[in-house]
């Protein structure tokens, strides 16, 4: 059996997100966006925590958390750089900005840097594509930039602060 | 609730309107491009000209034109300005009274605008979209009303007659869908909203749930009243944060002014709505799969049948339509069936929304009838490509779809006649591409999407497209030969066949049209025989698989 999570604040916000959804089981997925948005990430602990309240297998509850693209069972950095790859961003050089901010931070898309403070994630679409290439800066999102730009950005992360 | 108050609302907003408006773009375009401090910005310079008495600041759905966005427009003149910045509101304010400003202005009456023929975004860029009453005083609900006016199986056949298809892609009869729900015997039976939209490059229904919220509601609660439902669910996902807040909020206004909820209108009828968020997976837009993703389980499809319509979600009948098709309904249910077949062409009817992107230079939201031709969409509506350069490809329907030459523009956008040229409609993404954009670049973009995006449960998808795109890998890094090509396009043929869903059947679609339409960039890529051994067996690392 895995640790027990600590009892702490953001915990007991889970638990009364669960119960406001009956402990139902098929609000499996309202409940791991729940847990993400309070820890940042889905780690063993927390995942076991969640199929006891809904009564599920841990089997299943993994299954569903590994399927969907947004859960993460990994820390994020502290900023976030998410590049949009849909296919108006794709003609309008999206591979680009993955490559600048790839180049700068030393990583590839869906890794962190090793100091922890940025990671570089795309997405499929954000639906954005009047404004492409589109990123998503630390929730913000930000249209018609270019890698000079990003990167200009990125930087204030890793030097500022 | 009941006619009378509804008219009421429309009246008191009516009444309550200022003789001239400002509205502003709150869209998640615009808004990326910092409408929300340009509306800040307007609402505090109305106040400090002292003009709160004939004129009013507001935040309404998208006007269209994303690519000049922040979008302000001032009302009842017509005038439009685009790029506006937070410093420009005070320069916009004063204009209205002949002073001067900076704003770049934008024509109203290109063809851009003057071209569109609006159905379902008939009031997008008219009203506020966080506000039940303005879509109220614009007519919004009185289709519900009509609707609970007549019987059930009558609103079936009048969708029926008016001949409109399923616009997620597919253009399946919607009468003929509502119908088989139906009939089917009285109990629990529910109705789908599929705000999925995962389609990279199309946008149209994140804008329809943004700028109409109330419009979807009202669809679906028609759908209900008709094929027997008390329980709706709209699926949306997960990277549409502002649709899910406004249609949160319309399902709570709706809900307090008892147009959602029990005795709708004074009658027996009772819906609720509830929201359902993905959580990042194409293949939950094919309807067994999200089916299994609002149960909470992972967004695997079955195979069909049995159709949702018979048993869908937790083994009841289903009604799942798209979002575009819901919010067609009440303009269908208001205008009678009659005015919306007579859009459109013989077979497809009513019109349809496309987001126009990629190398064009309008990018944006344009609606038009069934059967306007592709060339009128690109190059009078979209202005052809921004730096002038020759438009090379359309290309429709996403990872589903097919590219379309420049000699094809002609083509009247319709069902069959998409599907004819290897493409489809799909949900209505039209990505324009120029000279310097490398088609087997573009197919193996979709096929790298498909493989990641296959949810594993067949075969077919699952292995078949990692192989695709490692062939289209090499043929994009010139190591291939033409037993490469051979084998890429049998394999494409295959993966169609016997894939259990949509989404590996047409993943070869990319593929197998730029092979069929640019035969000549995949053949420059080829290499001589000798220079690859040994072939096939070993072409692709099993590691990959």
């Amino acid at each position: 059996m895995p640790a027990t999570l600590p009892a702490d604040k953001r915990l007991k916000i889970l638990d009364a997100a669960i119960r406001k959804q009956q402990n139902r089981p098929d609000a499996l997925i309202a409940v791991l966006h729940k847990a993400q948005e309070l820890f940042g990430f889905l780690d063993t602990p927390v995942l076991w925590h969640v199929a006891r309240a809904l009564r599920l297998p841990p089997s299943r509850v993994y299954g569903t958390a590994t399927f969907y693209h947004l859960f993460s069972l990994k820390p994020r950095g502290e900023h976030s750089c998410v590049v949009c790859m849909g296919t108006a961003c794709f003609v309008k050089g999206a591979q680009k900005l993955v490559d600048a901010v790839g180049d700068l931070g030393g990583i590839t898309a869906g890794q962190t840097t090793p100091d922890g403070k940025v990671s570089l994630l795309v997405a499929r679409c954000l639906g954005a594509c009047g404004i492409a290439p589109a990123v998503v800066l630390d929730g913000t999102t930000v249209g018609t930039i270019t890698p000079d730009q990003l990167t200009a950005r990125v930087k204030e992360w890793t030097h500022g602060s | 609730m009941d006619h009378d108050e509804l008219l009421r609302i429309a009246d008191a907003e009516r009444a309550k309107a200022k003789p001239n408006e400002i509205r502003c773009c709150t869209s998640s375009g615009c808004r990326a491009s910092g409408s929300a401090d340009v509306l800040k910005q307007l609402k505090a310079s109305v106040a400090a000209n002292g003009l709160n008495d004939t004129l009013t600041a507001v935040g309404v759905g998208c006007p269209g034109l994303c690519s000049a966005g922040p979008v302000v427009m001032s009302h009842p003149d017509g005038g439009m300005f685009g790029k506006v910045t937070a410093e420009q509101a005070k320069g916009i304010v004063a204009a209205l009274s002949g002073g001067a400003t900076d704003a770049q202005r934008i024509d109203p009456n290109q063809p851009f605008f003057r071209k569109q023929f609006r159905v379902v975004r008939a009031t997008a860029g008219q009203i506020d979209p966080e506000r039940i009453e303005s879509y109220i005083a614009v007519g919004g609900y009185e289709g519900l009303y009509q609707a609970l006016q007549k019987r059930p199986d009558e609103i079936v056949t009048d969708v029926t007659a008016s001949g409109l298809r399923g616009r997620g892609g597919a253009g399946y009869p919607t009468g003929l869908k509502w119908a088989t729900v139906e009939k089917m015997p009285p109990g629990q039976k529910y109705v789908i909203c599929n705000g999925d939209e995962g389609d990279p490059g199309a946008f149209m229904d994140r804008s329809v749930m943004e700028d109409a919220p109330h419009q979807v509601l009202e669809g679906m609660a028609i759908a209900a009243y008709a094929v027997g439902a008390n329980q709706g669910f709209i699926y949306v996902r997960a990277e549409y944060p502002l649709a899910i807040e406004r249609l949160q909020a319309a399902i709570t206004q709706a809900t307090k002014a008892g147009l959602l909820g029990a005795n709708i209108f004074q009658t027996p009828f009772e819906f609720k709505v509830e929201i359902r968020i993905g959580a990042g997976a194409f293949v939950c837009g094919e309807e067994t799969a999200l089916i299994a993703s609002v149960q909470g389980l992972r967004g695997t499809p079955r195979p069909r049948p049995p159709y949702p319509a018979e048993s869908g979600l937790w083994d009841r009948p289903t009604l799942i339509n798209n979002v575009e098709t819901f919010a067609t309904i009440p303009a269908i249910s208001r205008n009678g069936a009659a005015w919306f077949a007579a859009i459109g062409t013989d077979r497809s009817k009513g019109t349809k929304i496309f987001s126009l992107t990629g190398k064009v230079k309008n990018a944006g939201l344009v609606e038009v009838p069934m059967g306007t031709t592709l060339r009128a969409v690109v190059e009078e509506l979209g202005g052809g490509t921004a730096d002038g350069k020759a438009v090379k490809a359309v290309q429709t329907g996403g990872p589903s779809g097919g590219c379309i030459p420049a000699s094809l523009l002609d083509t009247p956008i319709d069902y069959e006649s998409l599907g004819k040229i290897g493409s489809i409609m799909g949900s209505g993404g039209m990505i324009v591409m120029d000279d310097t954009d490398r088609m087997p670049e573009v197919a193996r973009f979709f096929m790298e999407f498909c493989a990641d995006e296959s949810c594993g449960k067949c075969v077919p998808c699952r292995v078949g497209t990692v192989q695709l795109h490692g062939l289209l890998t090499k043929l994009v890094e010139r190591k291939a030969t033409r037993h490469d090509l051979d084998t890429l396009v049998e394999l494409c043929q295959l993966v169609r066949d016997t894939s259990l869903c949509g989404l590996g059947q047409s993943a070869p679609n990319p593929v197998l049209s730029t092979i069929r339409y640019f035969a000549a960039e995949y053949e420059a890529l080829l290499q001589p025989e000798e220079f690859a051994r040994p072939p096939r067996a070993s072409v692709i690392p099993l590691s990959v698989v």
